[in-house]
C-alpha cells in the first residue's frame, strides 16, 4: 500500500510550529517512516507537486501572492490542517488589522513600495475550507503527533477545548489570580500547554486562543475589579490570537466602552 | 555570447522562505541576488504603544528557532533603559539558557540541515537510513538543547519564563542536577560530532569578508561585550547604529547591512565568533580545535559547520559547569520603576549578532523599536561570496550548479523568518 503523502507549507510566521515536528525527536523517524514526506522545504530538498493526503499549513495570509497560493494548496490537499496561532487566528502580525498598514510599512521600510502586502493578516480559514485547526503559539508537538496519527488511522482528530484553569487544578498549581492578584487569561484560554505560565509563576497570556464557551465579559469585569483599566485588558487580548473571534469581539467592546466613557 | 540564468525557486533546509537568482553573460557573473520573499510581519511597528514587558514575549515570535536570542537582546536593552542591574546569578542562568539554544540550533543545523549536503542526501531524514548512528546522535543532542530551554524557559519554542529583570521562577537545584548525566554524555557526543564533520570533504573557497562578532575579555561571547572586527576595530554597542547600516534593496523583503566606514558587507556567526574568540572557547573545545587543526582564521564559509561543532562542545561544557554548581536559593528577578529612556543590546544568536534598541516612556510603554537580525546583516556578504562561488561552479550542468549554490547559502544557516525570508535558485546565462 502507498504511504500517505504529507506536505508542510509556510505562510507569514516564525517557523516555530513546523519546527515542532522536527523537535519531536523521539517520534520523528517513526513519523517519517509512517508517511511519505513529499514537501517540507524546512526539512528536505526533495519536493513533489500535489495531490497530497495531508497538508499542514503554518502562517497567516498577508500578501496577494499568498492569498492565491493557498487556493492551489487547498485544491491539492485531501485534508488541510492548519497549525498554530498564525494560521488559525492571523498571528501577532494581525495587530496591523487595527492599524494603518501603510503607516506600519513606512515605520519599518525606507521604500515600502518595493513590497506588496495586504491590509490585513488573516487566518487560513478566511480563505479556504480547513479540515482541522491545531491551536497554539507554538503548537504542542504531542498534539501534532496525535492529530497526524488520528488522520492516518482514519479518525477525526480531537484536541481538548476546556480552559487552562482546569489544567492548573489538575497539576495542583495555586491560582495566580486568587493568591497573588496576577492578571491571567487562563479562564478563557484553551488548554494545550498544560497550564505552563501559572506553573512558572505568571499569568497565562493566551497562546492557545479562546476556549470553548469562554466568558470574556465576565473575565474583563473581574480584571477591572482587580484594578486593570479597559485599555489594559484590551491589550492583553490583542496578542498572538488577537484576531480570533472571541478575543477580537471582547477587545473591540472594551475599546468602544472606554471611548464612550471618555466621550 | 549567451545569457544564462540560474534560479532556485525555493531554498530548502533553511528557516523561512527565499530564492536565489544568478545571471551570467558568457562566463562572466553579472548579478547574484538572494531573494527573500518572506512576507514582512512589521514587528517594529506593532511593538509601539505596548508595555515594555511584552517585548520578550512578542519578539520571541520573530523566530521559532532562536527565540532565546530575541528574548535576551530585548531584556538587556530594556534593563539598560530602566537602569536595572541584574545579579551575577541571573546573568549565569541567562548564559545557561543561551547554551540550550545554541545546542538545539547547532545540533539541528549540523545534522538535519547541513550534513546531508556533504554526504549527498536530500535531507537528514533520508540520511538516517545510511547514517543511523549519526542522525540519532544529532537528534539526541538537539533534544538536550530543547530540554535545557524547556527547564529554564518553560518550553523550547517561545519560552515563557524570561522577563525584564530576570526570570519568573527559578527551577530547583534538583531539576538542574537531573540534566547532568545527559550533558556529560552530550559533551563527548558533541566532540565526536565535530570530529565527524571535520572529516568531510570541503570545496575550496576563500571569502574576502570582514569577520564581526561580540567579544568579551573573559568569556566566549554570548550575551554581552563589544563588537570586534577582524580589521581590528572595537565598537561599543551604543555606537552600533553609527557603524552598521541597513539599506533596502528592491529584490528582498529583508534589509541589507554594510559597514558605514568601508561601505562593505561583513560576516556574522560561528565562523566569525571562533575566528575572533578562539582563545576563550572552553578547554575541551579549544583542545579539539587544535586536534582537528582548524585554521586560525578560517575563510571558507563551507567550513562554518566545524565552527558550529566547536561551539556545540563549548556550550555543553559551559552548561555542565553551571548545572553542577547551581544552587537556586536567590531571588528570581530584580524589580524596577518606570522611567523614560533609551536602551540597546546585542547578543549572539546561533547564526550571528542580534541588535535591539528601544525607546520607552515614563509609563513603561514602547515608543520606538529597532531590531537588526543576523540574517539581514549577513545577506549582502552571502551575495558577495556566492558571486565568487558561482564563478567556480558554473561549468557544471545547470541543476548541479544550482544545487551547489544552494549548498553554500545553507552553510551560513540563514534564518529567513527573522531576516524576514529565503531560497530558490535561478541561473540566467546570455
Amino acid at each position: 500500500m502507498c504511504k500517505p503523502r504529507l506536505a508542510v507549507f509556510k505562510f507569514a510566521s516564525c517557523d516555530g510550529c513546523q519546527l515542532s515536528l522536527l523537535d519531536a525527536e523521539d517520534h520523528l523517524l517513526a513519523v517519517a517512516d509512517a508517511v511519505e514526506i513529499v514537501y517540507f522545504p524546512e526539512a528536505t530538498s526533495h519536493m513533489e507537486e500535489g495531490p497530497y493526503d495531508i497538508a499542514l499549513v503554518e502562517g497567516s495570509i498577508t500578501t496577494p501572492h499568498d492569498a492565491e497560493r493557498i487556493q492551489q494548496i487547498r485544491k491539492d490537499a485531501r485534508y488541510l490542517m492548519t497549525i498554530g496561532a498564525c494560521a488559525t487566528a492571523g498571528g501577532i502580525q494581525a495587530l496591523r488589522n487595527w492599524a494603518d498598514k501603510d503607516e506600519f510599512m513606512q515605520a519599518v521600510y525606507a521604500t515600502p513600495e518595493y513590497i506588496q502586502v495586504l491590509e490585513t493578516s488573516t487566518p487560513i480559514a478566511e480563505h479556504v475550507q480547513v479540515d482541522f485547526e491545531l491551536r497554539g503559539c507554538p503548537i504542542n508537538q504531542y498534539q501534532l503527533i496525535e492529530v497526524i496519527r488520528s488522520l492516518l488511522a482514519g479518525q477525526t482528530p480531537r484536541t481538548p477545548r476546556h480552559s487552562v484553569c482546569l489544567d492548573c487544578k489538575r497539576r495542583g498549581t495555586v491560582c495566580v489570580t486568587v493568591a497573588q492578584g496576577t492578571a491571567c487569561l487562563g479562564p478563557v484560554t484553551q488548554s494545550g500547554c498544560h497550564a505552563l505560565c501559572p506553573s512558572y509563576n505568571r499569568g497565562c497570556y493566551g497562546c492557545f486562543g479562546p476556549a470553548l464557551q469562554a466568558n470574556l465579559v465576565s473575565l474583563s469585569e473581574q480584571m477591572e475589579r482587580e484594578g486593570a483599566s479597559k485599555a489594559e485588558i484590551a491589550h492583553k487580548l490583542k496578542n498572538f490570537n488577537a484576531y480570533s473571534h472571541a478575543f477580537r469581539t471582547e477587545s473591540t467592546r472594551l475599546v468602544q466602552l472606554e471611548g464612550d466613557q471618555r466621550g | 555570447m549567451t545569457e544564462r540564468k540560474i534560479k532556485v525557486e525555493t531554498l530548502t533546509r533553511v528557516e523561512g522562505e527565499g530564492g536565489l537568482y544568478v545571471r551570467l553573460q558568457g562566463e562572466q557573473v553579472e548579478e547574484v541576488r538572494l531573494e527573500i520573499y518572506e512576507p514582512p510581519r512589521l514587528f517594529e511597528a506593532l511593538l509601539r504603544g505596548r508595555p515594555l514587558e511584552d517585548a520578550p514575549d512578542i519578539t520571541a515570535r520573530i523566530c521559532g528557532i532562536c527565540p532565546v536570542a530575541y528574548q535576551m537582546s530585548s531584556v538587556h536593552a530594556m534593563e539598560m533603559a530602566l537602569g536595572v542591574e541584574i545579579t551575577p546569578e541571573i546573568r549565569r542562568l541567562r548564559r545557561l539558557l543561551y547554551c540550550g539554544e545554541w545546542i538545539e540550533s547547532h545540533g539541528l543545523h549540523m545534522h538535519l540541515l547541513h550534513a546531508p549536503d556533504f554526504l549527498g542526501f536530500e535531507s537528514g531524514l533520508a540520511m538516517a537510513k545510511q547514517f543511523p548512528d549519526e542522525v540519532n546522535r544529532g537528534l539526541r543532542l538537539k533534544k538536550h538543547g530543547n530540554q535545557l530551554v524547556d527547564l529554564l524557559g518553560g518550553r523550547a519554542i517561545h519560552p515563557v519564563n524570561v522577563c525584564v529583570g530576570g526570570f519568573y521562577r527559578i527551577p530547583s537545584r534538583n531539576e538542574f542536577q537531573k540534566l547532568v548525566p545527559d550533558f556529560e554524555w552530550g559533551l563527548n557526543a558533541a566532540i565526536e560530532t565535530t570530529r565527524w564533520v571535520a572529516g568531510f570533504e570541503y570545496p575550496e573557497l576563500e571569502s574576502e569578508c570582514e569577520f564581526v562578532s561580540l567579544s568579551h575579555p573573559d568569556e566566549y561571547p554570548m550575551n554581552e561585550g563589544v563588537m570586534q572586527t577582524s580589521s581590528g576595530d572595537q565598537i561599543e554597542i551604543s555606537d552600533y547604529r553609527d557603524e552598521f547600516q541597513e539599506q533596502q534593496v528592491p529584490h528582498s523583503t529583508a534589509l541589507h547591512a554594510i559597514r558605514k566606514t568601508t561601505g562593505r558587507p561583513y560576516l556574522l556567526g560561528p565562523l566569525s565568533r571562533v575566528n575572533l574568540n578562539r582563545d576563550r572557547l572552553s578547554p575541551s573545545a579549544r583542545k579539539l580545535a587544535d586536534e582537528i587543526a582548524f585554521e586560525p582564521e578560517c575563510r571558507n564559509p563551507h567550513r562554518a559547520i566545524i565552527a558550529r561543532g566547536l561551539e556545540l562542545v563549548h556550550s555543553y561544557e559551559e552548561a555542565l559547569q553551571i548545572l553542577r554548581d547551581e544552587h537556586s536559593t536567590r531571588q528570581p528577578r530584580v524589580t524596577y520603576d518606570y522611567q523614560a529612556g533609551v536602551g540597546m543590546s546585542a547578543t549572539e544568536a546561533p547564526r550571528g549578532t542580534l541588535f535591539h534598541r528601544y525607546e520607552i516612556d515614563t509609563e513603561g510603554k514602547i515608543v520606538e523599536a529597532d531590531i537588526i537580525p543576523p540574517t539581514s546583516q549577513n545577506q549582502a556578504q552571502i551575495e558577495v561570496d556566492l558571486k565568487a562561488w558561482v564563478g567556480q561552479v558554473i561549468e557544471k550542468e545547470e541543476s548541479q550548479a544550482a544545487r551547489l549554490c544552494e549548498n553554500l547559502v545553507r552553510a551560513y544557516d540563514p534564518c529567513i523568518s527573522c531576516s524576514t525570508h529565503f531560497l530558490n535558485v535561478t541561473i540566467e546565462r546570455s
